[in-house]
């Protein structure tokens, strides 16, 4: 690229070792304002604990992250507020709880309401609330998911509890957002659906970082992509750069055995 | 109305109506039995709940509602069990099945008829449940309105007479406890009662089998506000309908106070699903605050604070012993936090039976307590200790601290409620459903839970402060765990995060082992097997949390669902 980029998110060096296991081993990573990146690699490469330690669920145990020139380090809570949202892989929605229910939620680190002004309802409280209500009605409505505001989360289909995932994030108004296998078992018009859905998401200005398996998916919406092998990252750059690497051919199908022509 | 014209619905038909008929004949052939059951043209004792339930049976047929069989299966059932058991004790009361009524007799055969029938009806027949809807006019907002404020009465109705049972006990001579207890003579004195629990569960089984309840708790939710005022308006009526007499009204103020620190542990519990087995400690920190400074002259500490003063300072101790005990315990979860809190009711309990001067500082007066509280006083000179006359109605003083009950338990509803549906709430719920979600979704879990532990203690403390009061002592063994586990019970048998249903739970669990005395040393026993059968018929407690329901509109198809209307069959979605 020959822009000048700035960049929104840094990894530096970033490790994490579960006893004598290396999950992540010195992984840097920059990611632009409003690009796309996918993050790919076979199972166990170490793909989700970089996300746990971006995301304040795992402490790395050296190196270091900044999202937007601030060092992000501490509790979940406070890198979301920083602006830092996420997705998991195995979703975790609050089920017994609505869909609006769910996004309205997420607006909690963007409202102040405390006990007194809960009890009291003045006019800044309902100002909020109303507030809260028409945004997460909102991004129900960018996500597709208007029509069923009010189903319990447990109760959507899974696509749907997906795109739910993705408003609840939305709802914290993230400058970057972390979405983790994202289209997992999903068929393909719900695929089609979340390519769209993530070019979206990109045309409001947020920068988005992605793991998945769905190569056409990767290959077909990410600016640039990175590879994670084994913990380390093997390579990164454009779509058509990783897909004609010998090593990310050989990481994903295995090497050629002795004596045989690949 | 009545398509079915088959003749085990005719069966059926005929065994109801003559069992109605039955309750208007005597069923006993002696005076005394529980009930008064010797006259013929009023249904009076047991006679009267009979009545009820096979009217309901009568219209369950005959109307056609949806799930007509599974409810007439119930009116059945629930009917048969009541006229049987009290058939069998007038006989064992009266020396003989000779002695009972024909009306008994009568009565149990419609009701074999009514049984059978039902049963033998096609439950493939049944309508699947739907939501009753009044038409869209004009008048649909009043008769609403009505329609709440008469649920409201009726549970007035309900607690009135289920109190004004007499709770009679009988002698026994010197037989063995559980002798005693299962003795046909307990049993008999006790089956007005007993007949007046079987006949008020059979009909809600059989309203909420029609759709009724789920319906009406649907309008009550529309109309809040006349819910609120209904709710007031009999909570206030109370103490006129009890003749002067001070025992109902002790029963009451001391189910308000438990009512209060109930749904205080149902922030704790209901919302944001943390176990807490010591709650009791932070309603014994209010209620001990309270007796320390009422002036009592068994009070190591001589200072009398006005009470209002107290009511705060009260709560707001408890709250510093919420934190104190939150801060470092809730990075447990679950089991480990229920053994951790356990272990600080315990602390409290023998602190406080220490704290006499000897072993301890001197403080609470050891295992004697402090007693003698004297009563409140207002200051313009009205004093709670005095009785009064209000239109024309004699109220003993225990009025006025019935009174003081109410405002206590409406703040605390009040204070739930908004909290309940606010930021916070949504947060602690959040937490109680993904804590490791809530956190990625910006939301301090740790602060959180802290916050639901203190005011939690808060509003247990302010309860004490009152109880204190109410009760004139505060002593060791009124805070041991038995009551954490009775708080907790209540909260869960009523229905988690919910106002009424922590009403409902503390009220049960309050009454039912006062009104089981006639079952003597194994009245707890029985308590207990009830817990058991309530729970194991409905799980999610008694009035189940329509958090779902309420803060969005939504189809009532949905909300009927949502509101755990039992088992709609599929398709019930209109």
């Amino acid at each position: 690229m020959s822009t000048p980029v700035t960049s929104v998110l840094e990894a530096s060096n970033v490790t994490k070792r579960f006893g004598g296991l290396v999950a992540v081993n010195d992984v840097s990573l920059s990611v632009a304002e409003g690009e796309v990146m996918g993050l790919i690699g076979p199972n166990g490469a170490g793909k989700t604990t970089f996300f746990n330690c971006l995301t304040g669920m795992e402490t790395p145990t050296s190196g270091s992250v900044t999202y937007k020139g601030q060092p992000l380090r501490g509790r979940p809570d406070l890198i979301l507020k920083a602006g830092v949202a996420r997705t998991f892989q195995n979703i975790r929605l609050f089920p017994n709880m609505t869909a609006i229910e769910n996004v309205i939620v997420g607006r909690h680190a963007r409202t102040k309401a405390g006990v007194l002004s809960a009890v009291g309802r003045g006019p800044r409280y309902r100002r909020e609330e109303r507030e809260s209500d028409e945004m997460a009605k909102e991004l129900l409505a960018f996500v597709g998911l208007r029509h069923v505001r009010n189903e319990l989360a447990k109760s959507l289909p899974y696509g749907d509890q997906r795109r739910l995932e993705i408003a609840r994030a939305l709802a914290t108004e993230p400058g970057l957002l972390l979405l983790d296998e994202p289209t997992a078992g999903m068929n393909p018009n719900e695929t089609a659906e979340a390519v769209k859905l993530v070019r979206k998401i990109q045309a409001k200005g947020l920068s988005v970082v992605l793991i998945e398996h769905d190569m056409r998916f990767v290959f077909s919406l990410c600016d640039r992509v990175a590879v994670l092998v084994q913990g380390e990252k093997l390579l990164e750059g454009s779509p058509q750069e990783v897909q004609s690497d010998e090593r990310v051919i050989a990481a994903y199908l295995g090497k050629p055995a002795e004596g045989e022509s690949a | 109305m009545m398509r079915d014209r088959s003749p085990v619905s005719l069966l059926a038909i005929a065994g109801a109506a003559v069992q109605a008929v039955a309750c208007f004949l005597p069923w006993s052939q002696f005076a005394g039995f529980p009930g008064e059951m010797l006259n013929s043209g009023y249904p009076g004792g047991a006679r009267m709940y009979v009545l009820f339930l096979a009217v309901a049976g009568l219209a369950v047929l005959v109307l056609d509602p949806p799930r007509r069989a599974a409810a007439a299966r119930a009116a059945g059932a629930w009917s048969l069990a009541v006229s049987l058991l009290t058939a069998l004790l007038i006989g064992y009361a009266g020396g003989g099945l000779v002695n009972v009524g024909t009306g008994a007799w009568v009565a149990v055969g419609g009701a074999v008829a009514l049984t059978v029938g039902a049963y033998l009806l096609d439950l493939g027949q049944d309508r699947p449940l739907t939501v009753w809807h009044l038409p869209d006019v004009p008048w649909r907002q009043p008769a609403e309105i009505v329609l709440t404020l008469g649920v409201a009465g009726l549970a007035l109705w309900g607690f009135v007479v289920g109190l004004g049972i007499p709770d009679s006990t009988i002698a026994n001579g010197d037989d063995h406890v559980i002798l005693r207890a299962f003795s046909l003579n307990a049993i008999t004195a006790g089956s007005e009662f007993l007949s007046f629990l079987l006949g008020i569960i059979g009909l809600f089984v059989i309203a909420s089998r029609v759709g009724i309840v789920a319906s009406v708790s649907a309008v009550t939710q529309r109309q809040r506000a006349a819910l609120v005022v209904g709710a007031s308006v009999v909570a206030i009526a109370f103490p006129f309908t009890q003749g002067g007499s001070p025992y109902g009204l002790r029963i009451a103020a001391s189910i308000g106070v438990f009512a209060a620190a109930a749904v205080g542990l149902n922030i704790v519990v209901g919302l944001a699903g943390l176990l807490d087995l010591g709650y009791i400690a932070f309603f014994g920190v209010g209620a001990y605050f309270a007796a320390i400074y009422s002036g009592t002259s068994t009070s190591p500490i001589h200072t009398t604070l006005p009470f209002f003063l107290v009511i705060v300072l009260g709560a707001l101790v408890a709250a510093v012993f919420g934190v104190v005990l939150g801060a470092p315990t809730l990075r447990l979860r679950g089991d480990y936090l229920a053994i951790v809190t356990l272990g600080f009711g315990e602390i409290f309990r023998i602190s406080v039976n220490n704290f006499d001067g000897s072993s301890g500082p001197s403080l609470t007066n050891g295992p004697n307590g402090v007693s003698n509280i004297p009563d409140l006083k207002l200051p313009g000179g009205f004093s709670f200790g005095d009785n009064h006359s209000l239109f024309g109605v004699e109220l003993p003083f225990q009025a006025n601290y019935f009174f003081l009950e109410i405002l206590l338990v409406a703040f605390v509803m009040f204070a739930f409620l908004r909290l309940a549906e606010s930021r916070i709430g949504r947060a602690w719920v959040a937490i109680r459903e993904d804590e490791l979600a809530a956190a990625a979704t910006g939301i301090n879990t740790t602060r959180l839970k802290l916050l639901a532990f203190a005011l939690g203690a808060t509003l247990a403390g302010m309860a004490g402060t009152v109880d204190a009061h109410v009760v004139k002592v505060a002593a060791p063994d009124s805070f041991t765990f038995i009551e954490s586990t009775l708080l907790l019970a209540a909260v869960i048998l009523g229905g988690m995060g919910t106002v009424p249903g922590a009403l409902l739970g503390a009220s049960l669990v309050y009454l039912l082992p006062e009104k089981l005395r006639f079952l003597q040393d194994l009245r707890l026993m029985f308590f207990g097997l009830t817990l058991i059968l309530i729970m194991r018929l409905r799980p999610e407690g008694i009035i189940a949390s329509k958090r779902r329901q309420r803060e969005f509109h939504e189809t009532d198809a949905t909300a009927l669902d949502r509101a755990g209307a039992l088992d709609p069959p599929p398709g019930a979605h209109a």
